[in-house]
């Protein structure tokens, strides 16, 4: 009866710990090999503006294109209930937010708990749909390498684990949660190597994309 | 060029590779977008011209120098590395199925710029010795003899003589002091010469002083298109030198789209300095005669006509309204295309691919798109802004046995144009 108990104790406490300070100085140290980098000078004489723009970009490549939404309905339709899903399970779950207080002393209110299950849900069906996808399509497959697998794995393994430790599907609870938390210790662990690391970088690159074309006075 | 070696080739790569690059890099998740918006994947269907990866070489090169992960798994033997073999199969890809037309890189949901990096891409296909004959041949045509296709001062002396003996109209070589220096591509000199006529017609009316130079008449430059900045730096070189030397204000990049990129955008980084003149495309300067009343039209035109953007004037210059400003000048019955502006389709080709013979098969396979929406538009003619567009387009009809004319937009505002005798 105690080793579950002695698992979550270790996966909430020392792994944690390992886990949190892999996923920050991977963060940081991702960041320091994109900008390290730089750009060159630009001597062209602008038509237009760079930062406003680039800001603009930020928010606008969220939207799909009208014609391509025809053309590819479902990579579009799956990535926002995937990432709806995910971000209200995240950050609108009252026990997520509780955590969040008891560890940064301030919170925000969620939303009722069959509300966050029904969008879990959905999430969850939306990314084994993108699996399926991504074995179906030839365009996603010839692009497909052992990294998107593992990616999608470790997206799929906390939002599965959330949901069973929700319904306590698995006896006993603390061994759940324990599995719950492990995940996300392994997506935090990988973050920052993987492809995981678009959903920081995504906006540096709209930017860049936004301020590229905002010179030339190109809405992109 | 000194001789290409494969780690050339990955120098080159490796000194391509900036900020922009390395958050493209990390922001892709393989999700496929690009393709829709390629019409070299939209027109075969085949996966393996997915915009994105057509820079599968310059990713290796960005994980495996740049990357603290690509470093361990080369350390580990994990990674691929970038051979010979690799960068011989990805020439298809990177010049003969690529436009550079960058309707990819206004799609991607992550925000990647695939075009700028297929353009730093080339560069590395330059140095290792990977670039098509074509596009070689052109390259060393421009910078031996002047121009991609060859053309000498001498075959546009000729053509200036013929147009003056047609027209009567003046057309000055070497004026010093002028405000504006003309630049003409190869095609405009041997197959559009009426471009040049047009423009001495609508300068005189609109008392713009100008002139052509005998050592800087090329405007296109295939230093760009092949990837080799050496070559475009040389080219850009010489017209930084005419314009310098004749005292101009401004340099006008002819009808044509990648002069455009070539002299406005990459030309002052080429030399890494700021112009000591202003760049504009013919379309802005005839814009602004319009807007300032220079320039009139007259007797418009009753046929419906549609407009083809070129891609390096819209998505890679944001020259988007004055086309249509001044198709407003020239037709009463202006009909666009479902795409346009900056979301036209490329006629496929752009880039070099239309001085590629390899790529030919393809470039008339992946036409479709554009015929189809020429169709659509059910336009009697067809107006354009670049010579390159134009003879791929007049290809790209026969090919699919279309009739429809095609013409420059700068030649239907000379015809149309309020010609004023007595201010002579």
């Amino acid at each position: 009866m105690s080793e579950p108990m002695d698992f979550l104790l270790w996966v909430r406490g020392p792994a944690f710990d390992v886990a949190a300070l892999i996923f920050v100085i991977g963060v940081v140290v991702r960041f320091f090999e994109i900008f390290s980098l730089g750009r060159k000078a630009n001597f062209s004489e602008p038509r237009g503006t760079e930062f406003g723009p680039g800001m603009k970009s930020v928010l606008t490549r969220s939207l799909p294109e009208p014609g391509m939404f025809k053309r590819q309905p479902l990579t579009i339709l799956v990535g926002y209930v995937f990432h709806i899903g995910l971000l209200i399970s995240l950050i609108l779950f009252v026990p997520h937010i509780e955590l969040f207080r008891e560890t940064f002393g301030f919170g925000w209110p969620g939303l009722p708990n069959p509300l966050v299950d029904a969008a879990a849900v959905l999430s969850i069906v939306a990314l084994l749909a993108a699996l399926w996808h991504r074995i179906s399509s030839p365009v996603m497959r010839i692009l497909t390498t052992n990294e998107d697998w593992l990616v999608w794995a470790l997206t799929f393994l906390p939002m599965l684990t959330g949901y069973i430790a929700y319904h306590r599907m698995i006896d006993p609870y603390p061994l759940a949660l324990g599995l719950h938390i492990l995940s996300i210790e392994a997506l935090m662990i990988f973050f920052p190597f993987t492809k995981l690391m678009h959903a920081f970088t995504l906006f540096i690159a709209r930017w860049y994309n936004g301020a590229m074309s905002g010179r030339r006075v190109v809405e992109s | 060029m000194s001789e290409a070696t494969l780690e050339r080739g990955l120098n080159a790569f490796k000194e391509q590779i900036d900020a922009p690059v390395a958050a493209f890099f990390s922001s892709c998740v393989s999700c496929g977008m690009c393709a829709e918006a390629c019409l070299f994947y939209t027109e075969t269907g085949d996966p393996k011209y997915t915009p994105i990866r057509k820079l599968e070489p310059l990713r290796r090169v960005w994980e495996q120098e740049y990357t603290i992960v690509g470093k361990i798994k080369s350390l580990l033997g994990l990674s691929k590395p970038v051979t010979d073999e690799l960068l011989q199969e990805w020439q298809e890809l990177l010049y003969d199925s690529c436009t550079m037309c960058a309707r990819c890189s206004m799609v991607c949901p992550v925000g990647n710029d695939i075009a700028y990096m297929v353009r730093k891409a080339r560069e590395g296909m330059v140095a290792s010795g990977n670039a098509p004959e074509g596009v070689k041949g052109a390259s060393m045509r421009a910078v031996k003899i002047g121009s991609p296709m060859g053309v000498t001062l001498k075959a546009v002396e000729a053509q200036i003589k013929h147009i003056e003996a047609d027209s009567g109209l003046t057309i000055p070589m070497d004026a010093v002091g002028a405000d504006y220096l003309v630049l003409l591509s190869s095609m405009e000199i041997m197959n559009f010469p009426e471009y040049l006529e047009a423009l001495a017609k609508i300068f005189k009316q609109a008392k713009v002083t100008w002139t052509l130079c005998s050592t800087a008449f090329e405007a296109t430059n295939s230093g760009i298109q092949i990837g080799s900045s050496d070559i475009a730096r040389e080219l850009v070189q010489r017209i930084v030198d005419g314009a310098e030397r004749l005292k101009v204000k401004c340099v006008i990049s002819p009808e044509c789209g990648h002069a455009y990129t070539a002299i406005r955008w990459e030309g002052p980084n080429l030399i890494g300095k700021p112009f000591p003149f202003k760049v504009v495309h013919i379309l802005e300067l005839l814009d602004e005669l319009r807007a300032s009343g220079r320039i009139k039209t007259t007797g418009l035109e009753s046929d419906s006509m549609t407009f083809h953007d070129p891609c390096s004037l819209v998505r890679k210059g944001g020259v988007i309204e004055e086309p249509r400003n001044l198709m407003g000048m020239v037709t009463t019955n202006f009909i666009e295309m479902q795409d346009h502006g900056k979301w036209a389709w490329c006629c496929g080709g752009g880039g070099g691919v239309s001085s590629n013979e390899d790529a030919e098969e393809l470039r008339l396979k992946v036409f479709k798109r554009k015929k189809e929406q020429l169709e659509q538009t059910g336009a009697d003619i067809l107006v354009t802004a670049c010579a390159n567009c134009r003879l791929v387009i007049e290809e790209g009809l026969e090919e699919y046995k279309m009739e429809m004319p095609i013409t420059g937009l700068s030649e239907l505002v000379a015809e149309h144009l309020v010609v004023d005798e007595t201010k002579e």
